[in-house]
Parts: structure tokens; sequence; C-alpha cells
């Protein structure tokens, strides 16, 4: 550990509104949750913020449900409530697959999709899923809820439109349809943080969301519409490399990433892939 | 904060972000749990919260309140897995085996290969190769 955590301020909410309450008298907080990814930052001393609000608690915001026709996922369901959620593995079997692939166990039983989400890596591995699944980032505030769709909540490298004062609350997805296909290629398939991760739906309106590509997760918007209008495989693969914008870095080369990203294309555009 | 630690029950003066980690070897004096990486990756740190697999590492003791926490010290040195594991050589260094025990634990009697390949794949182990370790599990 190389932090004092003697600065280190924890507040502890019962309740969703009281939390919401403190973000509003209190702030600036920073949430935590199952602390995946904020405890690495505080045992290397590189975490900016010293006082934190524990959501850990708040049951409520646990509930996987569906409500109104959509499936309505709580943000501090973990990577194993995803697993096991047989409405999740139903509806949105592409969200269920993902999360079998975030670290090992040990990760999947504390990460949460919405410190997956909060935390905005733009490796992040439920991301794509929600946004080829054209998800809706439920916020809210002391004052109210707002409803923000997951492609525009990033607005650049680790950039989020979430306000200092809010609160993910949930995520709704509406039915999707199509065949869901998700896969992450990595040095290996637990614990490793992507080189590219894809989510596509296929179908007649095909969507196509890739991770680990660009500053934030990318949905390949006129990939998808030449596919809609017939394109061949080869074209859209010709069309989605010039979509994304992937980076030389410690865990791949841009050339590595283009190319990858063009066979994952075919490969869960194929029939019978998983 | 208070908690059932190992069966017993046990009451702690801790920062609420203090490490479980640090708070079992620290305060409990259980060194028994590992660290190695200290960012999730390694799985020396495993411990069961409420009977599932966590790594301590990145566990604040404000999320252990209430709960209950088993060490390997828990098992007592008699356990099956670990005395499987001194006869089929999963242990070498052993740094990393107090996690890799826990987390065989966690998967119940008679795990087939694939459960045990998926229950550790958060356990990293730089000796065995881990085919004595799968050996160790499936013998126990």
């Amino acid at each position: 550990m190389q932090s004092s955590i003697s600065r280190l301020t924890l507040f502890q909410p019962s309740s969703l509104d009281e939390a919401l309450t403190m973000l509003r008298d209190e702030g600036p907080l920073a949430p935590m949750a199952g602390c995946t990814d904020l405890f690495v930052a505080l045992n290397f001393g590189t975490l900016a913020e010293t006082r934190f609000l524990d959501l850990w608690q708040l049951d409520a915001l646990k509930t996987i449900e569906e409500r109104d026709g959509a499936l309505s996922i709580g943000a501090l369901a973990t990577h194993t409530d995803l697993i096991r959620s047989s409405l999740v593995r139903r509806r949105l079997p592409m969200l269920a697959a993902a999360a079998r692939e975030i670290g090992g166990v040990q990760i999947q039983n504390r990460g949460t999709l919405g410190g997956n989400v909060a935390n905005a890596s733009p490796a992040g591995d439920t991301l794509p899923v929600l946004a080829a699944a054209d998800a809706t980032v439920v916020l809210r505030n002391a004052g109210g809820t707002r409803r923000v769709p997951f492609t525009a909540f990033y607005t650049g490298y680790r950039q989020t439109v979430r306000r200092p004062d809010e609160l993910i609350v949930s995520f709704d997805i509406a039915p999707v349809r199509g065949r869901q296909a998700f896969r992450k290629v990595g040095t290996r398939a637990a614990q490793a943080i992507s080189k590219v991760v894809m989510a596509v739906v296929a179908g007649e309106a095909p969507r196509i969301a890739i991770g680990s590509v660009a500053p934030t997760v990318v949905r390949a918007r006129r990939t998808e519409a030449a596919l809609a209008a017939g394109a061949s495989i080869a074209e859209a693969q010709r069309l989605l490399v010039e979509e994304i914008a992937p980076i030389d870095d410690i865990r791949s080369t841009a050339a590595y990433r283009r190319r990858v990203t063009a066979s994952l294309l075919a490969h869960l555009l194929a029939p019978r892939s998983s | 904060m208070r908690l059932i630690l190992n069966g017993k029950r046990r009451e702690l003066n801790v920062h609420p972000l203090k490490r479980l980690l640090d708070v079992l070897r620290e305060d409990c004096a259980l060194t028994g749990t590992k660290e190695g990486c200290g960012e999730g990756e390694c799985g020396a740190c495993t411990v069961l919260l409420d009977g599932a697999p966590v790594n301590s590492c990145l566990v604040p003791a404000a999320h252990a309140d209430g709960a209950r926490l088993m060490t390997i010290e828990g098992l007592g040195g008699r356990h099956r897995l670990q005395r499987a594991f001194v006869e089929h050589g999963g242990a070498q260094c052993g740094i990393c085996t107090p996690g890799m025990i826990l987390a065989a634990v966690a998967l119940g009697p008679k795990p087939s290969l694939n459960a045990i390949k998926v229950g550790l794949a958060g356990n990293l182990c730089r000796c065995t190769g881990y085919s004595a370790i799968y050996r160790s599990i499936r013998q126990a």
C-alpha cells in the first residue's frame, strides 16, 4: 500500500436518497462500489481523490428486472450477478459473455456494471455490449432523474457526461432484435486487458461496437449502414478499419488492432459464432 | 467493525478504507494471506467473504463489516485440500497456495477440470505450471 489512508474520508449512506444528499451537500465525493479499479490506484499511490461515497451497501441498486418491456440492470449488479441472471442470459446473452471474461472470479464477485461504465476505460469489456444494445444510462441527483443514451455517455478519453452530483443508478435495455455475439481478444481469457473487444448484433439492422480501438468505445455507424444496405463482409471490413482510431501501446499495435478488428467482424457476423 | 473471522466473532477498530489484506496481516496477525501484486491480478491474497472468493488487496475494511470471513488459517491445516496440495505437489514456493486453496474451497467437492480452470483463472502460480495444482484439487 503506497497511499496514506489516514487522510482519506469515507461517507457511508444507508439509502440512495441519503447518498444523493451527501453528494449534493458534501461534494465533491468519489463514488466507490466494488473497488476493483479504485483500490488499484489507491494501492499504487496514484489516486487523487481523498473523499469517497460508499455505494456498496445500497441493495436497491443491485436489482436486475424486466420493467415496461425493457431489461433494467442496477448499477451495482456485479459481473457474477450478470453471469447468474437468467434474465440477462436470455435477454442480453452478449452481456453475460462479457462478464464471464472480466478478470477472474475474485474480480467478477466485486466489480460492478456501473463501475465498469463509470471508470470509463476505453478497454472496459461491458462497454461495447451496452453500446451495441443501445442501452440507456439512468442518472440521478438529489433533484431528479436524467436518461442518457449510452452512445452519448462518453465525451472523450475517460470523460463522461456524468455531473459530480449524479450517480449512475441503472441501465435500461430495450429488447434487442437479432443475434448477439461478443468477443474479447487479449493475451489470455482471464485477467488480461483487451487489445480489441467487440459486440455485434447481427440482423436486418446490424449494430457493431468496439472497445480498445479509440479514446472511447465506438459504434461503427457507417459500417452498420453499409451492411444494412447489403454490403459484403469484405466491403464492411474495409469500411470498419477506417472507422476506428487504434494506437500503439504496451498491449498491442495499431496495425494488429486493425487486422484483428476486421477478422472479428467476419467471425461475429458468421452464423453460429459465439 | 464487527465480523465473523474464521468462525469467531471479532471486533476491530480500523480505518474503513484500510485494505482487508492489511487488516488481516497487521491487526489480526493472520499472515497466511499473502500480498502478491496489490492490483487484483494474481489472487495470492484471496479470502472468502461470505463464502465468495475476493482479492483482499482490493476490499476496504468497511466492506467486511458484518460479514463472515474465511482465511487459510480457518481451514485448520488438516482440510482435505490442504492435505492434497502436500501429497500431490500442489505447493512449491507457497506464496500462491493459500489463495489457490481458498479459491478451490469455493468450488465445492469434486469440481470438473473445466470448473477448476475457470474458478482458478484469477490465481497465478509461477512454479508449478498448474498441472500439479489441478491434480491436487481433483484428488482432494
